[in-house]
């Protein structure tokens, strides 16, 4: 009998077989197993249509996206470390970040990395048109995705202000002041001077949807506090939950599209 | 060469433009889906890119308000994916005309393969790659950071992100409560509801253009047209007060533009009947308040010819038309007014885009008493 490798070795020690519960994946049963027996890859199918693992189908968007998005999920909690979301001390912690820290590019990755994932999932949502991966019985699962896209802006958009410089805090007024113009619920949207009664404004500048959004009526400290939170935990957890939504569709939907 | 682009580049001659273009890039789409043209279309958008830098002013300006190097990305994807996508619906067509099936439906395509290596080591790689480049990205270019946040100074232009430029770009002919509510909604749900109102059953799970031409046409349009050409403007065309300036033109914050722009009431009462607005809203908004009802309930019922019933060649325009009688009885009542709901509250940007531009108008409807304005 030959000798054993140092990496056969390995493969029988109580701490390999510990983790790993089957054979290298070079077999039938093993490939099955992989997949099947690690809580990541069985996010995927043991088998599936060829056509839907061509790089000419998919175009990789999807899977882009998501992997863009982790890769914000931890460069966003290594920025954490070192910013303060207040009005004193955000902008320096951003200089700080820029200055002090040896090479150090984390906030250019999360930055980049955020218009990355809005193109990516632009760009997915267009190949799932282009496929019709969106007709029966996957209708459900295109409108979970619509709803991604719309947070992934969303998230993209509060992140905006974090760094509280001008770009970023006329940004934002831009954009929320559209809020302000909310049909019966802005105070200068139509129909808010409807809601009266008497002398009394029910829709104010000082308790419509902005004022809800910014905590003020302007783009001022409380902003910078929503916005945060909004940015680091809501949005994420809700995503992080509608992705899970829609990536079990897939699965349950038949998997990647492909002719009937 | 840049004075003429300077000129030429204004909204009311290249929203035309890339309207035209769009026409003939469906018209000749056999001739859009071939690989010649699609790496013409590449080398094309990369010199666009390379002379564009080269000239100091549009650096300067493209680098100036935003973090626009996304933009570059955007655009040079965009062109990619929409001629590889043609390219792949075009070739099944041909496929299936051929009586083959479409390239994702060969049985060599339709056989299955194991997740692990095929799937897992593409993603692996995937990985990878979007690794490199992020890091890439992030090593060459700094995220920007400008002065701290000054709430009493604003800047000139205060622009969005990049990815909400369309949107206020659209604030240019439409209220915000329009532009930035309303119309932002109704993306949200008609995207939504492409899948409850897309009864074609074809083209599921492959690419084709014939098999879908109506419901490609129209996304694609929406998508190219309408929202990164929107977003292009936005980024690009527009200086300091919003105005349009050329992509080499200085930024010059003093530039004047006459703004002239009427109500469709002041045209109605003073400049046609000679007469002072009349006191009562309704009465004097009437044209407005009436056009736009003829525009979103009598049109689709005189498209249906639920009101008229033209014969000869009207009758067979609106009968064959994309929009017309034939849809109805396919889509049902719900679907189909939602579709063409969806559909005339699309147009309305273009058609206030050229109003906009052809007569001067400001609004349809003007009722600053209620801040409702159309």
């Amino acid at each position: 009998m030959a000798k054993d490798s140092f990496a056969q070795k390995v493969a029988k020690t109580q701490v390999w077989k510990s983790i790993f519960r089957h054979g290298p994946p070079d077999n039938a049963r093993n490939r099955a197993a992989v997949i099947a027996g690690n809580v990541f890859l069985h996010l995927h199918p043991i088998k599936l249509k060829k056509s839907g693992v061509q790089l000419g189908y998919t175009w990789c968007m999807g899977g882009l996206t998501f992997f863009v998005f982790l890769a914000l999920a931890v460069t966003g909690i290594l920025l954490m470390f070192y910013y303060r979301p207040t009005a004193e001390y955000a902008y320096n912690d951003v200089i700080a970040l820029r200055e002090h820290v040896p090479l150090g590019i984390m906030r250019e990755l999360h930055r980049w990395g955020a218009h990355a994932m809005v193109i990516t999932v632009w760009l997915h949502m267009f190949r799932v048109f282009m496929t019709g991966s969106y007709k029966p019985p996957r209708e459900f699962n295109w409108g979970v995705g619509v709803i991604l896209l719309v947070l992934t802006l969303l998230l993209s958009f509060t992140g905006y202000l974090l760094p509280w410089d001008q770009l970023a805090i006329w940004a934002i007024t831009v954009g929320s002041n559209m809020a302000k113009a909310t049909p019966f619920a802005g105070h200068g949207g139509p129909g808010a001077m409807l809601a009266k009664i008497g002398d009394f404004v029910m829709v104010s500048d000082k308790n419509d949807v902005r004022f809800q959004l910014l905590g003020g009526r302007f783009v001022g400290e409380a902003a910078l506090l929503r916005f945060y939170i909004l940015h680091c935990v809501f949005i994420p957890v809700v995503v992080s939950v509608l992705i899970a939504v829609h990536f079990w569709r897939v699965r349950k939907d038949g998997g990647i599209s492909a002719p009937l | 060469m840049k004075e003429f682009f300077n000129i030429y580049t204004d909204p009311v001659y290249s929203f035309t433009f890339v309207c035209i273009a769009f026409f003939f890039m469906i018209k000749y789409v056999d001739l859009v889906a071939t690989k010649k043209f699609g790496i013409g279309l590449m080398i094309g958008t990369v010199v666009m890119f390379v002379l564009c830098f080269m000239d100091p002013v549009f650096s300067a300006n493209f680098y100036m308000t935003n973090d626009n190097v996304p933009i570059i990305f955007l655009v040079l994807l965009l062109a990619w994916t929409t001629w590889f996508a043609l390219y792949k619906g075009v070739n099944n067509d041909r496929r299936m005309a051929q009586g083959l099936p479409p390239i994702e439906a060969t049985p060599e395509n339709r056989e299955k393969v194991w997740a692990w290596p095929n799937l897992v080591y593409t993603e692996l790689f995937a990985i990878i790659l979007g690794t490199v480049f992020l890091i890439g990205w992030a090593v060459f270019f700094k995220a920007p950071l400008e002065e701290p946040a000054n709430p009493t100074w604003a800047p000139n232009p205060a622009k969005a992100p990049w990815y909400f430029l369309g949107l206020q770009e659209m604030l240019v002919y439409f209220d915000p409560w329009l532009a930035g509510v309303l119309l932002p909604g109704l993306i949200v749900v008609g995207l939504i509801a492409i899948p409850y109102i897309d009864v074609n059953p074809k083209g599921n799970g492959y690419y084709t253009f014939r098999e879908r031409k109506f419901a490609i046409i129209v996304y694609l349009f929406c998508w190219l047209v309408l929202w990164n050409f929107l977003i292009i403007i936005g980024t690009v065309f527009r200086g300091p007060n919003w105005s349009f300036y050329g992509p080499f033109e200085v930024w010059d914050t003093h530039k004047v533009i006459a703004a002239n722009n009427v109500n469709i009431s002041e045209m109605l009462w003073i400049n046609t009947l000679g007469v002072k607005l009349p006191s009562n809203i309704l009465v004097r908004e009437i044209a407005g308040i009436l056009m736009t009802l003829a525009y979103l309930v009598l049109f689709p019922l005189f498209l249906t010819k639920k009101l008229f019933n033209f014969k000869g060649t009207f009758g067979a325009i609106f009968n064959g038309g994309f929009l017309g009688k034939r849809y109805l009885q396919r889509l049902g009542w719900a679907r189909y007014s939602i579709l063409i709901f969806l559909v005339l509250m699309t147009l309305t940007l273009p058609i206030k885009m050229y109003l906009r531009w052809l007569i001067n108008l400001k609004y349809i409807v003007f009722m600053p008493e209620f801040e409702f304005n159309i």
